[in-house]
This record gives structure tokens, sequence and C-alpha cells, in this order.
């Protein structure tokens, strides 16, 4: 029984071990916990997690098997509010649209968009209200109302599980914000962005290292013997990119957090900004375009191959942008964008793109797959665990 | 067995009871992270009074070394009575300070051994711990000698989560995460530290608290340890409820807010939103 708990476990990305899981069996031999499953739920959750990223996961995996819960695949109503999956999004709409509404969705934006709306709305109302069922789209102002889609009856992220009356303390799901494939707060990216920091001694012995020379003195007899050490240099270099404008204006705030974090966490840190795709200029104001623009040349001069640059952008545009000189939609460039593209990754000796958009839509965009082609895979989610991945990559 | 269970002055929930009984009769460390000013420093301290243990504190800083736990080596004394023939230098036991951890396995009793914000150290200070925290024994290499504890001690470990820790130490420990507790708790907690406070002030407080808990984008949002500040602050200046009531943080700064929001950002923000309610209002 418990054997089988702990595999799930592990399936669930949560690294238990046996030394763990023997702790949790010696704590109920000992009679720690009453016998009752809610101290049972405290005491396997103190023993078996150990990083508060994975409380949420645990509470998921508790409910599946202590319960008999369908796993969220199923009709589980969580994965409807954690992923919001459009396929299912897209199926309920082709059932309630006929042929001309559909035909008036494009015309006004697309189906994509209509998406993209539906989704922000959803993000609004779950960040307005705590729990509790809402109910999308009822107000008149609404598209979805206005193209005849007409979602009453239909529940989106219903907090609890309504399969059950009573709610139980591991369905509550209260470290959700923890889990590291959703949060992404200043604090948390700054965390990640530590993994970056690197600290190597380098260069002339500079120092006067003093436990060091006392030893040697003291192992000299007394006679003083002088042991230098170089100095302290945090030796991580950082050029960032980051979209602005257009399709990146809802990132935008996203992206200001990251570049707060990333601020405070390397000496050298240069930000350039580029809108959908870098061409020959770059700009480090956004206020102040103009006069402070740079040339793209310029910088991969003046910045040695070493720097890591990141770039951040939800790489969604019209393909033409990066592949067709002229393509750009501000200006005409001699020059394709994935030439620019290839000219940055091929200089700085480390690059990785971060894009905020979720990860399971990537593939329906053509031009994320064309940056990510570009960038040879190196995309990660502006997810804590994107971060992460994106640091190991760096600083490999 | 003495458990361990909410008292007057200290508030824990089921969970945590269970956390620390765990950890206390399994004689492994318990790890306790959450939001600064949630009391976890405080835990140790509860405990243990609760256990009637006494306490040993270790206050960790980025320049703390996992050695000095143990014991240190005082080469320049020895050094120094070398050069003027001093008869202490030929036992170099004389020149062994003893560390933290050396007192609490030497001591005559069981003791509680807070180790303070272990993450505010090197990245390799916990893997230098490990073997002494799960044996609880140590080699003295100048002197020759293995200590070992003559009673474990109850091992309480705090981390903010600036570093992360390696995976072999978690291993090794119990793990609670203290969440930010809800209005309720929160009421008995304001009641078991200010028992005479009036109860209207006290409701009105705790909304403003998590109405201004509630604004998105601040940047430290205020804890349990701001608003016991806040609310002592209130008690003194003898506010009357009333103030409290018209002070939404979305039409007007809260009264004595220095106590709560602790970031010059954060009372723009407030001001920001205040000059905006007020232009609506007009």
């Amino acid at each position: 029984m418990l054997a089988h708990f702990i595999l799930a476990l592990r399936n669930a990305g949560i690294p238990a071990s046996i030394t763990e899981y023997l702790a949790l069996l010696r704590g109920m031999k000992e009679g720690v916990a009453d016998y009752n499953v809610d101290d049972f739920y405290h005491l396997s959750r103190a023993a078996l997690v150990k990083d508060e990223r994975h409380l949420d996961r645990f509470d998921r995996v508790f409910g599946e098997v202590f319960k008999g819960l369908e796993a969220p695949e199923g009709e589980g109503f969580e994965t409807l509010v954690r992923q919001l999956p459009e396929e299912w999004l897209r199926k309920m709409a082709e059932k309630l649209l006929t042929e001309e509404e559909k035909a008036a969705i494009q015309a006004a934006g697309g189906f994509d968009k209509l998406m993209e709306m539906l989704k922000q709305r959803l993000a609004e109302q779950k960040g307005r209200h705590q729990g509790g069922s809402k109910w999308i789209g009822t107000g008149g102002t609404s598209p979805f109302g206005a193209h005849g889609y007409n979602p009453e009856g239909v529940r989106i992220g219903q907090e609890e599980s309504r399969h059950r009356r009573a709610v139980k303390v591991w369905d509550k799901r209260e470290f959700r914000d923890l889990d590291d494939s959703v949060e992404i707060g200043t604090r948390n990216i700054k965390l990640a962005l530590r993994r970056l920091r690197r600290f190597a001694r380098q260069g002339a012995a500079t120092e006067l290292d003093l436990p060091d020379t006392i030893r040697s003195t003291a192992n000299n007899a007394g006679s003083l013997d002088l042991k230098m050490v170089p100095e302290r240099h945090n030796t991580v270099k950082v050029l960032l990119f980051l979209d602005i404008g257009g399709s990146m204006d809802d990132w935008v705030k996203l992206s200001e957090e990251l570049f707060s974090a990333a601020r405070a966490e390397f000496k050298h840190l240069e930000h350039f900004y580029f809108h959908n795709c870098p061409y020959e200029r770059l700009w480090t104001n956004n206020r102040r375009r103009r006069e402070s623009e740079v040339s793209t040349l310029e910088v991969l001069r003046k910045y040695g191959p070493d720097y890591k640059a990141v770039f951040v952008g939800d790489a969604s545009m019209s393909p033409y942008e990066i592949v067709q000189p002229g393509g750009s939609v501000e200006h005409w460039n001699e020059e394709p964008g994935s030439a620019w593209m290839a000219r940055l990754t091929g200089h700085f000796r480390r690059s990785a793109w971060l894009n905020p958009m979720p990860q399971a839509g990537w593939g329906r965009t053509h031009s994320i797959g064309l940056v990510r082609q570009l960038m040879e895979d190196r995309m990660f989610p502006l997810t804590l665990g994107g971060i992460e991945a994106m640091t190991r990559e760096l600083s490999r | 067995m003495a458990g361990f269970r909410s008292t007057e002055n200290y508030i824990a929930s089921r969970d945590l009871e269970v956390a620390v009984n765990a950890a206390v009769t399994l004689q492994r460390p318990l790890l306790v992270k959450g939001e600064p000013g949630t009391g976890k420093t405080v835990l140790a301290h509860e405990v243990a009074k609760a256990l009637g243990l006494p306490l040993i504190e270790w206050h960790i800083k980025s320049t703390t070394k996992a050695q000095q736990g143990l014991y240190e080596y005082d080469a320049v004394s020895r050094l120094r009575d070398g050069q003027l023939g001093d008869e202490r230098v030929h036992d170099i036991s004389n020149y062994i300070v003893r560390g933290k951890l050396w007192e609490a396995f030497a001591a005559e009793r069981q003791h509680v051994l807070l180790i303070d914000e272990i993450d505010k150290a090197d990245i390799e200070f916990p893997n230098d711990l490990l073997l002494e925290l799960d044996r609880m024994q140590f080699f003295v290499y100048e002197t020759k000698e293995t200590v070992v504890a003559r009673h474990r001690p109850v091992v309480i470990i705090t981390s903010n989560n600036e570093k992360e820790l390696p995976d072999a130490f978690l291993r090794r420990c119990f793990f609670h995460y203290i969440r930010f507790p809800d209005r309720e708790t929160m009421e008995q907690i304001v009641q078991a530290h200010f028992p005479d406070i009036k109860q209207e002030l006290a409701r009105e407080a705790l909304n403003v608290f998590f109405q201004i808990r509630g604004v998105g984008e601040l940047k430290k949002k205020p804890a349990t340890s701001e608003l016991l500040d806040w609310l002592k602050l209130l008690m003194i200046e003898d506010l009357p409820p009333e103030v409290l009531r018209s002070s939404d943080p979305k039409v007007a700064i809260p009264p004595l807010h220095g106590a709560l929001l602790k970031n010059e950002q954060d009372v723009h923000l407030f001001e920001r939103l205040a000059f905006l309610s007020r232009q609506r209002q007009r």
C-alpha cells in the first residue's frame, strides 16, 4: 500500500527516497501521529516532501492514492484551472458556433485571439476571487456573448472537485502557488537566477589570505610566511534582450519582474530592447527609443563571447518577420531577423530564449517553432522550472 | 512522551505539531521554511519551552563555516604563547575552542539546538554538517578524539529559501513549510499576544491587514510579526477603531503604516492607489 504511494510520488516527480520512506514507517511505528488520515497526511508530508514547490504535487498524489480520485486527465476540473486546455475550449466553441459566426470571429482577429481573451478573462477571474466556481461570459459585452458562444452551464475552474462533499486538507491545494511549474514572482525568479551566479577566483593574487598566512606562519615556527589569494569576482556576465511592444504587452509585467530580479544578481548586466525579433538596431531605453538606439553590430563588437545572452519574448509573430528581408512590422530591414538571430547566437557562446507563453501552446504558433530552431531548442518557459533549466544550460 | 502542542503564546497548526513531534521522536533535524515573519525562529523557543529543554542558538551568517559549529583551533594564541614560552603551549587541547554543536553534544542533558537561517551560509555549509547531524558525532583532528553526543539534541533548522539546500541534506531532515495563517488562526494569534486588546480594534485592524496583503503588487507583504508590531503601536497610541474603519487601503494609507510597509515603493504604491480612488470619487 505505502510502497505504491511512494512510487506514485516518484512518478509525479517528488524525489522521495528509501531513507525517507523508512523514516515514515518508523514514525508510524513510534506512534508519532494519531490513527487518523489527517495526521497520517501531515506525517507523510513532513517525512517525504522536502521542498515547498512539491507540496502541491504531493497533495494531488495523496488525493489520488488514498481516495481513488481520477487522475487529472479525466474530467478533473483542476486541470482546467491549471492548464486551460485550449483543445477543449475550441471544441466547446466549435460545437456552439455556426459557420457564419465562425467567419465573424475570424474577422474580429481570429480564433487564437479569441482564445487569448478567454484565457485572460479566466486568469483575471481567478485572481479576483479565491475559490468558488466561476462563470464565463455572462455579460453582453464579452466577445463570446457577441458571437453567440453561450457557455452558460459550462463550469470552468471549479476550485474543489465536485465529486466529494467534504473538502479535505489536501484538496484545498493551498500550495499550488509554490509549484515550480506555475508560479512566477520576483522572489522566485531571483532564486532561480541565483543558479547563474558562479563565484570563481580568477586574476592576480592580490588579497592577503590572513588565515592561511597565520597557519603557515605557525607551521613555520613563527617566521612570517605571507599567503595571497586572487580577489573574488562574480564572473557571470549577462546580456538581456527584452521583447517590448505589440504582442508582448501582456507579458511586459512578467519580463519586468524577471528584469528587476536579474539586475540585483549580476555585476555585469546589460539590457537591450527589441520588438518581436532582433534586427540591426536595438535600444536601451524604451521611452526614449530613438535617442538610445545602438547598432546590433556594435553590441556584438562591444561584448565578448563570454557574455551569456538571454532573450525574453513570446516569439509570437508573423513568420515573415523572421525569415523575410523587409518583414519587420516597424521598418524596412535589409536582412531577415533569422540572420541577426544567427549572428547573436553564434557570437555569444551561451544563449537562451525565455518564453512567457505557456509551453503547452508552443506547438500552435509557427514562429515559436522557427525561433526554437534558431535557438537550437534552447527555449524555456518563463516558470521557475524553466528558468532553472535555462540557468543550468547557461552555466554548463 | 511530552509532545509539542500549541501554547498560549504560540499557535501551532496541527501539521506543525505532527512534524515537530515526528522529528523529536525519530531524532532527526526539522527543517522549517516559510515567509519571513511567520514565526520560524520563535518555533524553536517554543519547542524548547514545551519539552522543558534548554535552547542553544546558532545564528548563521554568510561567513559562517560548518567547522565553527564544531570547534576552532586557535592557532594565533598558540603562536603567541609559543613565542612567550608559556607552558600551556605543549597541550594542543588548550587551544581548541568549542562550537555550538559540541556544546550541545557534550551537555549533561538533552538540548534543543536552533540552526537559524541556514541558507545564509555558503552553499557547502549543509553538506559539511551531514555526518555530524546524522550520527551526532565528529572527530577532532588536533587531539585525535571523537566527540559523540551524550544526548541527541533536538535540531531545528530554519531557512528563508535564499539558497537551495542539497538533496543529501534534505533527505536527513523532516520538513515543514509554515503557511501564512488564515484569518481565523490570525485572530487566535492576536488573542494569544494581546489578551486585553479591544475586540473591535482587533477586528478592524485585521480587516485592514488582510486588505493590504491582498494588494497584488507589494514588494514585501506584511507578515505576522509586522501585524503584531502594528497592533502594539495602535494600542499604545490608543487609536479608536473608527479610524481604521475609514481607512480602506484603497482610499487612504492606514495610520502608523511604517510598521506594516517596509519598502518605500510599497508606500508609494499605496499613495498612488489612494490618489486614484480620490480622483474617481470626484
